[in-house]
């Protein structure tokens, strides 16, 4: 086993409470039995893991001064639950839990929870062969249950910060977060990933897990802003039940590693999602973005967006899956991915993946690559906008129109802020010259 | 205040200008007609500094200035404006922010700070009014899902914004009804003065029945081959173009 593949079991907490002993073995043996994927292995075929060959000590517990690390917390109103390195941050954190939901730290969960929890946990991920999936079962110490009461309305997000800091070397971090929407619930819950300014080293290795009961809405938004040194493989897989419907929301910054799992498994009638996203790798950057959307039984619906814009000598893998089975008749599924190079170095990998057992279904899908449009430039121009500036506009608004989907009013007004401001200033976003 | 002197152009390597003159003072109008294919719409572009539109020879002033030596958009800030025939549809960008970034960018070559967005909105709003055009479209993609009418407002809209010395419209009457177009003109006609000059270039006499010009131009294989007042419009509208034509030939 090579050392990458031994340390992170190092990272393991010996002191996790009992209820989770078995999730730690079982993930241990996957672990320990499973070898690296290659660029032979066909989900890793563009995406290489030698980012991952140095050694990640376990994440410090000690206080890191966010303000000082240049971390911005944004308040989207709700609730906030900051995690520094894995760690909870009750002094970030806030404590008036809203009506309607309980919030339960795995740590600090007593036998009833725990119980709950383990009924739920790995629900919607599945144990099958999911390598850093495994890992994350064999680090567990820490994590989220948001546990939504059946026909809870709760306006404000629920919103779970995990935060990078520097620390003296390399770490990582293994991240959880279950969703529970009970029946007929109506909730938003932002999943925030950021790091430190400056030359950290960490791995993240997250799971989420949104289980949708009957008739529930659930808004989902997950961001990952950590960029430089902090690698990330995560994957977010949603279960919807019967007339349940997922709204979600990506966004990527790149980093030296980031690839994000998507699933989303329609499991009953009727039900319905959205899974939109932006990715924006420059420098020598990555991000890899693997999405499966699973029609089961009939009469669903699926939407899918991304956009990426690709710079400098950057590199993006979008791998956008639709698997119809054959007993989902009636299904409608779309799936767009478009991609805007902004640099004759900057490469893009799409694939469009459809698997359609059923017959009588409704399927969509198309992929482009290309640069900005000469002649929306001239027009823009030809209005007095210096080049630079339809630059900005042109490459704001491929995205802008991804953004623009965003329920919550609070966090698309941020992003817009964030994202006009990051464009203002970086030219391997708009093909500008610096 | 513009002065185009024996410009030769080519487009994909085509020659389609071919030595034309064109002199255009402050206060005129101007109108350009003439068959399909005659180069008006590339004189429109070529002007405006269309990437693709290559001048092979000749010479253009516009107030006092070089004009091909400039960058398209130091020739909008300087006061040239195109209104074009098919505008384009960018989603995303908003008409709105567009606007603004065009009218600040005006501005700041005069010295200015950029407008305050509350005296903008509230200019923008009259504008809308004034070209017929429901506020709400400020906020749409720019031209996104437009239809044919209000694209040619939305350019009369920017226009009017935008104040420029000189206002050329590519065929701004083409696909509109009589009321569309009644809009149009009242637009131009509220925008006509002793400082500010028009060429407007159309296949129809309709438009110059709204807009009266000063001089109307035919343009035939590249040049202008016959110049007059508004009565050789009439005379254009009653024979066609094939007099014209056979007698340059």
């Amino acid at each position: 086993m090579p050392d990458f593949m031994a340390r992170p079991l190092d990272s393991a907490k010996a002191s996790a409470p009992p209820w989770m002993q078995d999730y730690l073995r079982a993930g241990r043996g996957r672990w320990q039995t499973s070898s690296m994927p290659t660029r032979k292995t066909e989900q890793w075929k563009y995406t290489g893991l030698q980012a991952l060959q140095s050694t990640y000590a376990p994440a410090d517990d000690g206080v890191v001064q966010l303000a000082e690390a240049g971390v911005e917390l944004p308040r989207f109103g709700g609730f906030r639950l900051v995690f520094v390195n894995g760690h909870f941050a009750a002094e970030h954190s806030d404590k008036d839990l809203p009506e309607g939901v309980r919030i339960v730290r795995f740590a600090e969960a007593d036998n009833t929870q725990a119980e709950r929890i383990r009924q739920y946990l790995g629900r919607a991920v599945g144990r099958d062969q999911v390598l850093f999936t495994a890992l994350n079962d064999a680090s567990l110490a820490e994590g989220v249950f948001l546990d939504i009461q059946a026909g809870a309305h709760i306006e404000q997000p629920l919103h779970v910060v995990w935060v990078s800091g520097n620390q003296g070397e390399a770490f990582s971090v293994n991240q959880r977060l279950l969703v529970l929407c009970g029946e007929n619930s109506r909730a938003s819950v932002i999943e925030n990933f950021c790091g430190a300014r400056g030359e950290q080293q960490s791995f993240t290795n997250g799971v989420t897990e949104l289980l949708l009961e009957a008739g529930a809405t659930l808004n989902h938004y997950r961001l990952h802003l950590e960029e430089g040194r902090a690698l990330h493989i995560g994957r977010a897989h949603a279960r919807l039940a019967t007339q349940a419907t997922l709204n979600s929301f990506h966004l990527a910054l790149g980093s030296a590693l980031k690839r994000v799992d998507l699933v989303v498994d329609h499991c009953g009638r009727g039900a319905h999602s959205e899974v939109n996203g932006v990715y924006l790798p420059r420098g020598k950057e990555h991000v890899d973005y693997h999405t499966c959307i699973e029609h089961r039984v009939p009469d669903c619906t699926s939407n899918e967006i991304f956009r990426g814009i690709i710079g400098d000598e950057a590199t993006a893998v979008f791998n956008g899956r639709i698997h119809i089975h054959r007993d989902a008749q009636k299904t409608r599924a779309q799936l767009s991915n478009r991609n805007l190079l902004t640099s004759v170095n900057a490469e893009v990998n799409t694939k469009p993946e459809l698997e359609i057992y059923a017959d009588d279904v409704q399927c969509a899908h198309g992929a482009t690559v290309a640069q900005l449009d000469e002649m929306s430039l001239h027009y823009l121009r030809s209005r007095g906008v210096s080049r630079a500036d339809a630059q900005v506009m042109l490459s704001f608004g491929f995205i802008n129109e991804v953004i623009d989907t965003v329920r919550c009013d609070a966090l698309r007004d941020y992003l817009q802020a964030f994202l006009t401001r990051r464009f203002a200033r970086d030219p391997a976003l708009t093909g500008g010259v610096s | 205040m513009l002065d185009i002197e024996n410009l030769h152009a080519s487009v994909n390597g085509t020659d389609i200008l071919k030595g034309l003159n064109l002199s255009v003072k402050p206060g005129e109008v101007h109108a350009i007609m003439g068959p399909n294919g005659s180069g008006k719409s590339t004189l429109g572009h070529v002007l405006a500094g269309r990437p693709g539109y290559t001048v092979t020879a000749g010479k253009v002033t516009f107030l006092g200035q070089d004009l091909l030596e400039l960058e398209t958009e130091e020739r909008a800030r300087l006061g040239l404006f195109l209104a074009f025939q098919y505008p384009v549809e960018i989603p995303g960008v908003s008409n709105m922010e567009f606007l603004k970034a065009a009218v600040d960018a005006q501005r700041e070559r005069r010295g200015e700070k950029p407008i305050d967005a509350v005296s903008f909105m509230k200019t923008a709003r009259e504008t809308c009014k004034a070209v017929d055009l429901d506020p709400v479209f400020l906020k749409r993609g720019v031209n996104e899902g437009f239809s044919g009418g209000e694209k040619k407002r939305n350019e009369l809209l920017q226009m009017m914004m935008l104040q420029p010395r000189l206002g050329i419209l590519d065929e701004t009457d083409s696909g509109l009804d009589i009321d569309a177009l009644q809009v149009v003109a009242r637009g131009v006609n509220s925008m006509r003065s002793p400082d500010r000059a028009f060429v407007m270039v159309t296949h129809y006499q309709r438009l110059l029945d709204f807009i009266e010009p000063d001089f109307v131009h035919v343009l035939a294989g590249g040049r202008i081959v016959r110049s007059g007042d508004k009565s050789l419009a009439l005379e254009l509208e009653a024979r066609g173009y094939a007099w014209l034509e056979e007698e340059v030939a």
